[in-house]
Parts: C-alpha cells; sequence; structure tokens
C-alpha cells in the first residue's frame, strides 16, 4: 500500500501553550464511547475495518526467520474459509527481520514496518539510531516506528526530542514515520499532549502510544487525548497525521470501541488503515472469531482459528 | 443433621487469610470440646508467621479498600448481612455447640446481621457528621476530612463468638481499613463460618484476615507488628494491656481499648467506633484569582 | 487559529446499526389505578387519562384520575399508617424496609430504564446508567439514616413531621420520585405522592416495588393526575408538609397557597445556570462538560448549564468544537442504545421550545443546529446554540428547558461573576479553569445551590441539591436533605 509521507520544517513549537487535559473529564469522556453498541451490519463492517488496520506484530527477543515468516503467512492467509476478509496493515517486526518479512510477503499489498532507535527503550547515541533506521529502509521497510527519548523529555529538553524526531524522519525516507510516545511512562496526560504536539511539528506521519513493553500501554483515555491533539493539528496546519494505539486491544469489542471513539473525533476520513492502525498480535484472532459468529450466529472456538 | 443412619461429613476448621482458606502454617492445632469433654473440632493454633502472611494481605489491600467509594462499601456491608442472614441456622447451631441456649443463640445471630446493617448505613454518612469545613482567618478553603488509618489488628472478645467478632470488624472495614483479627480462644467457631460469609460477599481477599489460636502467643505479634497502624483489645486485666500498649508505642499504633464492652448492648454501635481507626486530614487552598 | 468552517466529516461512511433495548422482557398493563392504602383502586368518578410515548405518539397505558375524595383518602391513608405501625416501630426496621425497596430497584432495574425512556423520552441509556442507579442509591442511603437522626442535628432530637404531600415533575420522573420519598420515609413521615401526568409509569411500577417490599399499608400512596390533583394534595388541611419540584410559576402558587397554613414546604424550581468557561481551562473537557450541561436529557433539566460564557480569548475555538461535538450527538429512538438525545417529552412542551427558538431569531440571535436526522413521528428538537446575544435577550433570561444553550463572551473574572448573578435564578452554576484558586473564588461568589467545578450535572445521594432566590427553597440529597422532614426540638 502506498502511503503518504510529508517533509515539514516546522520550528520547535512553544509547548508551554499547548491545551491542559483534565484526566476525570478525559475519562468520563472515554467510558461515554465505551456505552455505544455496535451490531449488525455496523459491526461486521467495524470488524473487517478493524482488521484492515492491524499490524500484526511480533517483537520478542527471541524472535527468528521461522517465526517471522509463519506471522507473515497469517497476514497473507488469515482465515481462508471467510470470504472477502480484507488484509492486514502491515506486519511489525525488528529491523533484523526486515528482509525475512519483506521476501515472505512477496508482492502482496501488506507493508513491512520495523521498530527502530534502539527499540524499546531509546537508549543509544543518535548516530546507532540513524544507522538502524537506515538499514531497515534498505532492507525494505516501508514503515518505521520509532521511540521517543523519554528521559530528555520528561528532563523538559524539548529541543533534543524534536531534533531526535527531525533526524529519523529524514534518515527513514521515503519510508513513513511513526513516533512511539510510550505514554505509559509519561505519567500524565498533559504530558501526552505535550509529547503528541512536538512529535507532530517534528515531522511524524503518525503518532503511537506504545511500544506494547510496558505496562499501561494504550488505554481509551491517552489515545483520545492523543486524538484531539490531532484533531486541533490539523485545524491549525491542514496535515492530517495518522494514529496506532499498540498493546492491551486484544478484543474485538475494545477495538470497536476505539474506532467509535474515532469516528466522533476526528470523523470518517480517519476511518483507513492509511491513517489508523492497532498495533496487535492476538486481537485479529478475535476479530476473525467474532466475524464467524456474525455469519453463523454461533459462539466460536479459538480452537479453529490458526496461531501463528 | 443426619436423617436416619446417614454419616456425616465432619467441617475442617481453617483460618481465612488473602481471601483464601489456608490451614495454619505450622501445622499445630488445639482441640475445642463442648462442655461434656466431647471434641467439636480441630482448631488451628495460629502462629506468628500466619499473623505477618495476614497482615502483608491486608496492607496490599488496603490500598483498592480505602478508595473503594463510599457506596460500594456499604452495599458490600450489606451483602454481609444478606449472606449471614441466609446461613442463620447453620451459626445457631454452632453457638449451641459451643454451650449457648437456643433463644439466646437466635437472638445473637439477628443482632449480628442487624448490626452489620447499621454499619452499612453508616458507610456514606460517618464523613458528613465528623469532617468540617474551617473558617481560617486568611483567604483559604480549609477543610477536614477522615481517612482510613491502614491496617487494624484487632483481638477480639473472647466471650462473645458471634457479635462480639462482627461489633468489632464491620465498624472497622466500612471506614476503609482493613483487619487481621484473632478470633475467640474458647468460641472460635462462628469465626470460620463468618469468613466463608465474608467471601460469599464481595469482600475482596485480604480486607478481613481471620486467626484462630492461643491469645497468650499471638497478642505481643498483633500489639508489636510495625506495620501495623491500630491495634483493638476487648479483653484483659491491666497488667495485659499495659502490656499491649507498651508493645503498641514502638510505631505510635493507635491503641483501642474496648475492654468490659457489653456488646449486645445498642450503645456497642455507634459511629465513633468508626472514627476510632480514622486519621483526620486537613488541607488549605487559596481563595483568590 | 482554527478555519471557518469544519473539516471534519462525521456523519457519511460508516454508520451505526439500530441497538434497541428489548421490550419483551416486562410488562405495562393497560390501567393502573390509584395506590392507596397498600392496593391499587379505582378513583372515585371512574375517570382515567392516557400517557403516551413522546417518540411515536402511542398510548402505552390509562392511569387514574385523582379526585379531590381520592386524594382525601390518600391523606386519610398515610395518616392512619402514621398513627399506626409506621410510628410504632423501630427507626431500625423502618431503615430495613427502605433498604428492601433499594434492593428491588436494583433487581428489577432493567425493566424501570426500559419504561422509563417509553414514558418520558429519554435515551434509555441515561435511564440504565443514570436514573435507575441514582434512584436505588438514594433509597439505599437514606434507608441507613433512619435510625441515626439523632446524630445528624446537632443539640436536638429530631421528630417525624406526619403526612407528606409530594408533587413531582416529568423529566426524571423516577429519580424524582426517590428523592421524595426516600427522606420522608427515613425521618418517619408518611407519603402522598403524585407524579407529572405525562410521566406516571415508573411510579406506579414504584408502587408495586414498594408492595411487595412489605410496607405496611399507606405508607406510601401514589394518585395520577395532572394540577387539580396537585393542587388537592397542597391544600389539603391534613398534610403536615408539602415537598414540590417542578417550574417556578407554579411554586409561586404553592408558596401563595400555603400561606398561613403552617405547612412546612421545600420548593425545587427553575434555573437558569450559568456555565464559566475560562481561558486557562482544559478546554476540550469543558466543551464535554458544556455538552453535559444542556443537551443531555434533551435539556430537560432545572440546573442546565443554559447559558454559557466562555472567556473571549478562547471562545472561538470553544464554540467551534462545541459544534464538531453536536454533529456527533445522535437524536432518536429513546429506547436505541445509541442515542444521545431523546424525545423532548411532550407536544406542550416542543411548542415551548419551538416558541423560544423563533423568538430568538427574532431578537436577532444567530441560530446554529445540528444536522442530524430526525424520526418523522414524535417529539424532537435538534441541538441548538444561539450565539449575538446578551443578557437582555429573553432566551437567556427565561428558562427553555429544551437542548438550546444561549452563548456569551466576557472578559475579566468579575464580568463573569457579574453575569452568572445577574439572574433571579439561583440552582446552579459552572466553572471551568485550572486554576484551583480561582475555582474557589468563584464558587464563592457565585448565588447558587449547587456549583460545579470542571464538571457539571453530577448528582449523589450523599450531596445536597437546591436553589438560591428563585430558583427554590430548602435542599434535597445528603444529610441537610432530612431537615425538610424532621421537626426540631431541644
Amino acid at each position: 500500500m502506498a502511503l503518504s509521507a510529508v517533509k515539514t520544517n516546522n520550528a520547535l513549537p512553544d509547548l508551554s501553550q499547548v491545551a491542559l487535559v483534565d484526566e476525570v473529564g478525559v475519562k468520563e469522556r472515554a467510558a461515554r464511547f465505551q456505552t455505544r453498541s455496535i451490531k449488525k451490519e455496523s459491526k461486521v463492517e467495524a470488524l473487517k475495518m478493524v482488521l484492515s488496520m492491524i499490524d500484526l506484530t511480533t517483537l520478542e527477543g527471541q524472535d527468528t526467520p521461522g517465526k517471522v515468516k509463519q506471522l507473515c503467512q497469517k497476514a497473507i492467509h488469515l482465515h481462508d474459509s471467510l470470504p472477502d476478509l480484507p488484509h492486514v496493515a502491515a506486519v511489525c517486526v525488528y529491523p533484523t527481520m526486515v528482509g525475512v518479512a519483506k521476501k515472505a510477503l512477496g508482492n502482496h499489498d501488506i507493508n513491512v514496518a520495523s521498530v527502530a532507535t534502539a527499540f524499546p527503550s531509546g537508549m543509544a547515541p543518535r548516530q546507532i539510531k540513524l544507522e538502524e533506521t537506515r538499514i531497515a529502509v534498505e532492507d525494505g521497510a516501508d514503515e518505521i516506528d520509532m521511540v521517543i527519548s523519554r528521559g530528555a523529555f520528561l528532563q523538559g529538553e524539548y529541543g533534543y526530542v524534536f531534533d531526535e524526531i527531525a533526524a529519523i524522519k529524514e534518515a527513514c525516507e521515503p519510508a513513513h514515520l511513526k513516533v512511539i510516545l510510550e505514554t505509559g511512562e509519561l505519567g500524565t496526560l498533559d504530558r501526552v499532549r505535550r509529547a503528541s504536539v512536538l512529535a507532530m511539528h517534528a515531522g511524524a506521519d503518525f503518532i503511537k502510544t506504545s511500544t506494547g513493553k510496558i505496562q499501561p500501554a494504550a488505554t481509551l483515555p491517552v489515545t483520545l487525548v492523543m486524538l484531539q491533539a490531532i484533531r486541533d493539528y490539523y485545524y491549525e496546519t491542514d496535515r492530517m497525521v495518522g494514529m496506532k494505539p499498540a498493546g492491551g486491544i486484544s478484543t474485538a469489542k475494545l477495538a470497536i470501541h476505539y474506532l467509535v471513539m474515532l469516528r466522533e473525533t476526528l470523523g470518517q476520513a480517519w476511518l483507513t488503515p492509511e491513517w489508523y492502525r492497532f498495533g496487535a498480535s492476538s486481537l485479529a484472532n478475535d476479530v476473525l472469531m467474532q466475524l464467524q459468529k456474525q455469519a453463523t450466529g454461533v459462539y466460536q472456538s479459538p480452537d479453529y482459528f490458526s496461531k501463528d | 443433621m443426619a436423617s436416619g443412619t446417614r454419616v456425616p461429613v465432619a467441617k475442617t476448621y481453617k483460618i481465612y487469610i488473602d481471601g483464601k482458606f489456608p490451614r495454619t502454617e505450622s501445622g499445630r492445632y488445639f482441640t475445642l470440646e463442648n462442655a461434656d469433654a466431647e471434641v467439636l473440632a480441630n482448631i488451628c493454633r495460629g502462629s506468628r508467621k500466619d499473623f505477618r502472611n495476614a497482615v502483608v494481605a491486608a496492607r496490599n489491600a488496603f490500598a483498592g479498600w480505602s478508595v473503594a467509594s463510599a457506596y460500594l462499601r456499604g452495599q458490600i456491608l450489606y451483602r454481609i448481612a444478606e449472606m449471614l442472614e441466609g446461613r442463620a441456622d447453620q451459626f445457631v447451631t454452632e453457638l449451641i455447640l459451643q454451650g449457648e441456649s437456643k433463644r439466646r443463640a437466635q437472638r445473637e445471630v439477628e443482632a449480628s446481621i442487624d448490626r452489620l446493617i447499621y454499619y452499612a448505613g453508616w458507610s456514606d454518612k460517618y464523613q458528613q457528621i465528623f469532617s468540617s469545613v474551617n473558617p481560617v482567618a486568611s483567604s483559604h478553603f480549609n477543610f477536614s476530612v477522615l481517612e482510613p488509618t491502614g491496617v487494624v489488628s484487632v483481638l477480639a472478645p473472647d466471650e462473645s463468638g458471634l457479635l462480639g467478632l462482627v461489633s468489632n470488624i464491620a465498624p472497622i472495614i466500612v471506614g476503609g481499613n482493613t483487619c487481621v483479627v484473632l478470633a475467640s480462644e474458647q468460641l472460635p467457631l462462628c469465626a470460620v463460618s463468618f469468613a466463608e460469609v465474608l467471601h460469599a460477599s464481595d469482600v475482596p481477599g485480604g480486607v478481613v484476615n481471620i486467626l484462630t489460636g492461643y491469645r497468650e502467643e499471638l497478642t505481643e505479634q498483633f500489639a508489636s507488628h510495625m506495620d501495623v497502624n491500630a491495634v483493638v483489645y476487648c479483653d484483659g486485666d491491666p497488667d495485659d494491656t499495659k502490656g499491649i500498649q507498651e508493645l503498641a508505642a514502638d510505631n505510635i499504633k493507635r491503641v483501642i481499648d474496648r475492654v468490659d464492652t457489653d456488646w449486645d448492648d445498642e450503645a456497642a454501635q455507634n459511629p465513633y467506633l468508626i472514627k476510632q481507626t480514622q486519621e483526620t486530614k486537613t488541607t488549605w487552598h487559596p481563595i483568590g484569582s | 487559529m482554527v478555519k471557518e468552517s469544519s473539516k471534519l466529516a462525521f456523519n457519511d461512511g460508516w454508520q451505526y446499526a439500530p441497538a434497541p433495548e428489548s421490550t419483551d422482557h416486562f410488562e405495562v398493563d393497560n390501567q393502573y389505578g390509584l395506590f392507596i392504602g397498600g392496593d391499587f383502586i379505582e378513583p372515585a368518578n371512574g375517570r382515567y387519562f392516557e400517557t403516551i410515548n413522546p417518540a411515536t405518539e402511542e398510548t402505552l397505558s390509562s392511569v387514574a384520575l385523582a379526585s379531590a375524595t381520592d386524594v382525601d383518602r390518600a391523606v386519610k391513608a398515610a395518616r392512619k399508617a402514621y398513627n399506626g405501625p409506621w410510628s410504632k416501630m423501630s427507626a431500625a426496621d423502618r431503615g430495613k424496609y427502605i433498604f428492601r425497596i433499594a434492593r428491588i430497584l436494583q433487581e428489577r432495574a432493567r425493566e424501570f430504564a426500559a419504561i422509563e425512556s417509553l414514558d418520558g423520552g429519554k435515551p434509555i441509556r441515561e435511564s440504565r446508567d443514570i436514573d435507575v442507579p441514582l434512584s436505588a442509591a438514594h433509597f439505599f442511603y437514606y434507608a441507613g439514616w433512619a435510625d441515626k437522626l439523632e446524630y445528624a442535628f446537632p443539640g436536638r432530637k429530631s421528630r417525624s413531621l406526619g403526612v407528606a404531600g409530594q408533587v413531582i415533575p416529568w423529566n426524571f420522573p423516577l429519580l424524582m420520585a426517590s428523592w421524595k420519598i426516600a427522606p420522608a420515609l427515613a425521618c418517619g413521615n408518611t407519603v402522598v405522592l403524585k407524579p407529572a401526568e405525562t410521566t406516571p409509569l415508573t411510579a406506579m411500577k414504584l408502587a408495586e416495588v414498594i408492595r411487595d417490599a412489605g410496607l405496611p399499608p399507606g405508607v406510601v400512596n401514589i394518585v395520577t393526575g395532572a394540577g387539580e390533583t396537585g393542587a388537592a394534595i397542597v391544600n389539603h388541611p391534613d398534610v403536615d408538609k408539602i415537598a414540590f419540584t417542578g417550574s417556578t410559576e407554579v411554586g409561586r402558587l404553592i408558596q401563595r397557597a400555603i400561606a398561613g397554613t403552617g405547612k412546612k414546604y421545600t420548593l425545587e424550581l427553575g434555573g437558569k445556570a450559568a456555565n464559566i468557561i475560562f481561558a486557562d481551562a482544559a478546554i476540550d473537557q469543558a466543551v464535554e462538560g458544556i455538552v453535559n450541561g444542556i443537551f443531555f436529557n434533551q435539556g430537560h433539566v432545572c440546573c442546565a448549564g443554559s447559558r454559557l460564557f466562555v472567556q473571549e480569548s478562547v471562545a472561538e475555538e470553544v464554540v467551534q468544537k462545541l459544534k464538531d461535538r453536536m454533529e456527533t450527538l445522535i437524536v432518536g429512538d429513546p429506547l436505541d442504545k445509541n442515542t444521545d438525545i431523546g424525545a423532548i417529552n411532550s407536544a406542550t412542551q416542543l411548542e415551548t421550545i419551538e416558541s423560544y427558538l423563533r423568538l430568538g431569531q427574532e431578537e436577532g440571535a444567530e441560530m446554529h443546529q445540528s444536522g442530524c436526522s430526525v424520526p418523522d413521528r414524535g417529539y424532537w428538537c435538534r441541538p441548538t446554540i444561539f450565539t449575538g446575544v446578551s443578557q437582555s435577550n429573553r432566551i437567556v433570561q427565561e428558562e427553555i428547558f429544551g437542548p438550546v444553550l444561549a452563548i456569551q463572551t466576557f472578559r475579566t473574572l468579575e464580568e463573569g461573576l457579574s453575569k452568572a448573578n445577574n439572574t433571579p435564578y439561583g440552582l446552579s452554576g459552572g466553572i471551568w479553569t485550572d486554576k484551583g484558586a480561582k475555582i474557589f473564588k468563584m464558587t464563592q461568589s457565585v448565588r447558587a445551590g449547587v456549583i460545579w467545578a470542571n464538571t457539571f450535572n453530577k448528582f449523589d445521594p450523599t450531596s445536597p441539591f437546591g436553589g438560591y432566590k428563585e430558583s427554590g427553597v430548602g435542599r434535597e440529597g445528603g444529610m441537610h436533605g432530612l431537615d425538610a422532614y424532621v421537626r426540631l426540638e431541644v
């Protein structure tokens, strides 16, 4: 799939002007999205949308080419007995596995996303991060998921964090850049909003909640704050930025609530894999089970769905 | 009750820690006999390690229980009353086995249920009568509220096997504290069964922990543990109670003396028993622009 | 900063399919009598009137029209119960009966929620998540006070009053019934209650619950009817206390009618609350607070935040975000779980709202409504905002009781405060700012009985509610809510 990757030459924004966030209010609004009841044809449509937005992910120290090939096989053949299934958006792996994934996916319209910049901690010298990014792109990555330097951010070194994102953005051309904020380490929703604004001004094509390696990972409240930041940025600059919640979304029901939240915050234009992704591994099978249940009327067992 | 020649299944009495029913880690027991020296049951002779484990459980449970809404705590206490009402016969039987007359046993069980309802009703009210907004002279909004003190160790009344137990547990937990309770040594059966009632009532594990054992062995533990915030005792001569108070001083435990309380009397239930295991926090905030 | 037109498209593409609440798990009778002396009995004159579903205009049931004779029977039954079993039983036992009502309401929660939405028009999500649970919680809270009254009044002994006559409105039918009945019973009184004529059904179901809970006959009596029935209750010489929630207009009539009778009374009347947003507020959450304050429950809320004051430097941003948010509000079938804004309660109320919409435009204000669709049959009003208004507009002064918001700007705290207080009403107010000191300054100075800081329309049985000035007298909820139902002696 072709993706737009925009180059920006913005200056560091004045983060003291970033909107304040009231946590209790955010949580109430997020909870309200969960009372939406999505049924029948709108549920089937939503389930298919979720599938098409999944970045099927394996990011383990114990990953091998064998594991990655199996994951790619799953990406291509989600559940052949269900007709008209969309394919997942991408497969997400470590840089050393990009080549394997690229080959295994062949001509299928599924992107290869690679984490980079010393994922998940981000604790490495700048040159190493840049080099890693370049290698991943050379090996065929269509998308780069980078992590911000949380330590620097928490120290208030916004210029440092900004420059780093801009540098990685440059190094990953023509791949598009997702910036992982690691919201679970940022502490407050105010900081999440600030980090979102910072990342977008530095050139992020997508902002992403988490590495999935720590708790809490993605939550509805954190995602809502990021969506609102994207909305305000869009009003200000006319530039769309994508969003990816990652980690902790393992049920179809929850994923649909994320889509409800997306629809009611940013509107229909973002409801495509071009602008929204789910970073997940076991979510796909739960979505498939729900689709099967919608088709047959019968609750399903995991035994009938492949685990790769 | 056995019908005809059926062989009944005897109950094993365990202790209650962290929402589970283990035996005492020490493996020791003592025999509970009735007035005719017949064995009623083998009761766990709890150890200091049991107590230590119970305090850990109570401390872990405190974080969640202390911030549960008052409404939720009230609902849970009401539920305990519902469960106890449903099992009243079991408790009447146990009290009779331990030497009470049927009439007194029934009255004690009913009073225990009603006492739980009484305290359930205080959950969202004691804060209203004991808190205050203080009209300080400076331009500040100043308010004082009650907060639960933490983990409370309780030496339950030795002569009241159910009502005394309930009368001490209810005000402690309705106020958001967690507790470790040493059951009456002479009347321990209802305490263990009450643990089962708690377990069936949505009380989170660790909020109430109930041990059985010898007073003499365990009192020192209940009084001296450095991670217990308050100690409640209901029996003892002046030497005993002085001993408890001295040990409590090591971490400035709040000492709550309930010796000689007539638990049958209605005066024994009042919101001041809740207040005894609460701290007062006062906050200031400027009023201005 | 913000572009002129909304560039976000909400309403094409992926839609939500209908998600109707099922109505096959309960029954509504064709006809209900008057609940007097523990039984449902026929009205003396044999007259009934219909209650309809405002979303479909279909008849749901017919209920008795209580005449003065019926009211007299009810008061007699209440007096008999008061002199008899109710005052003789222990306070703890009284409490137990009230706890039972709470528990049964929780068991039958889904049924009550569905009937509330059918009868009154409010979305099922609101009745399910707010009205019914809060009603049960009110009974639960006051049940606990029954045997603890000696702690509520320092230095005084409290005594019950006798028979309480209670008249409630149609915007929160079940909740208002619980607000009235629970404290009255806890303090040892007996009750004659009249629900609003357009929303009698949950009151009738509550009567069933009260009967099933085993309360002695006559402790609670529920008589259905309209204005005349209410007047009969207010004027009855053997009623000791009147509790009324409704319009200021009727509250005035009641206060006048009671003059010289020695009857105690509490009145919970209208409002035109100011919702004040400062530039240093958390804006996105403030916008949600605006929506909560005026659009939910179709704006049929006495404490609705119907006058918005936005500090001028953020006004454009707030209005833009509000408009975006309005586009995601779903107006429709109250029984659909996705509906945000249900039906307007009656044709009369819709006509009232529409006349204000016309008036606002005639007065020169700029009207904006969301673009959502509304069903063909039934009574509907889209969420509406008016800009270009000031304190002198009638739509800013008068209570509309619909999803209609009037928006003004302000510059300084003093100006915001002065305009907030510039009204004969004083029920509630909202303050949005991140600065704590400012919150307390505003709460200190806004002349209203309930002030929400960085939130809106929050209710709890422990929290007193009631107005200053023409928004009424007396408080409901909390320890303060007991005052209305006792006599204090030294």
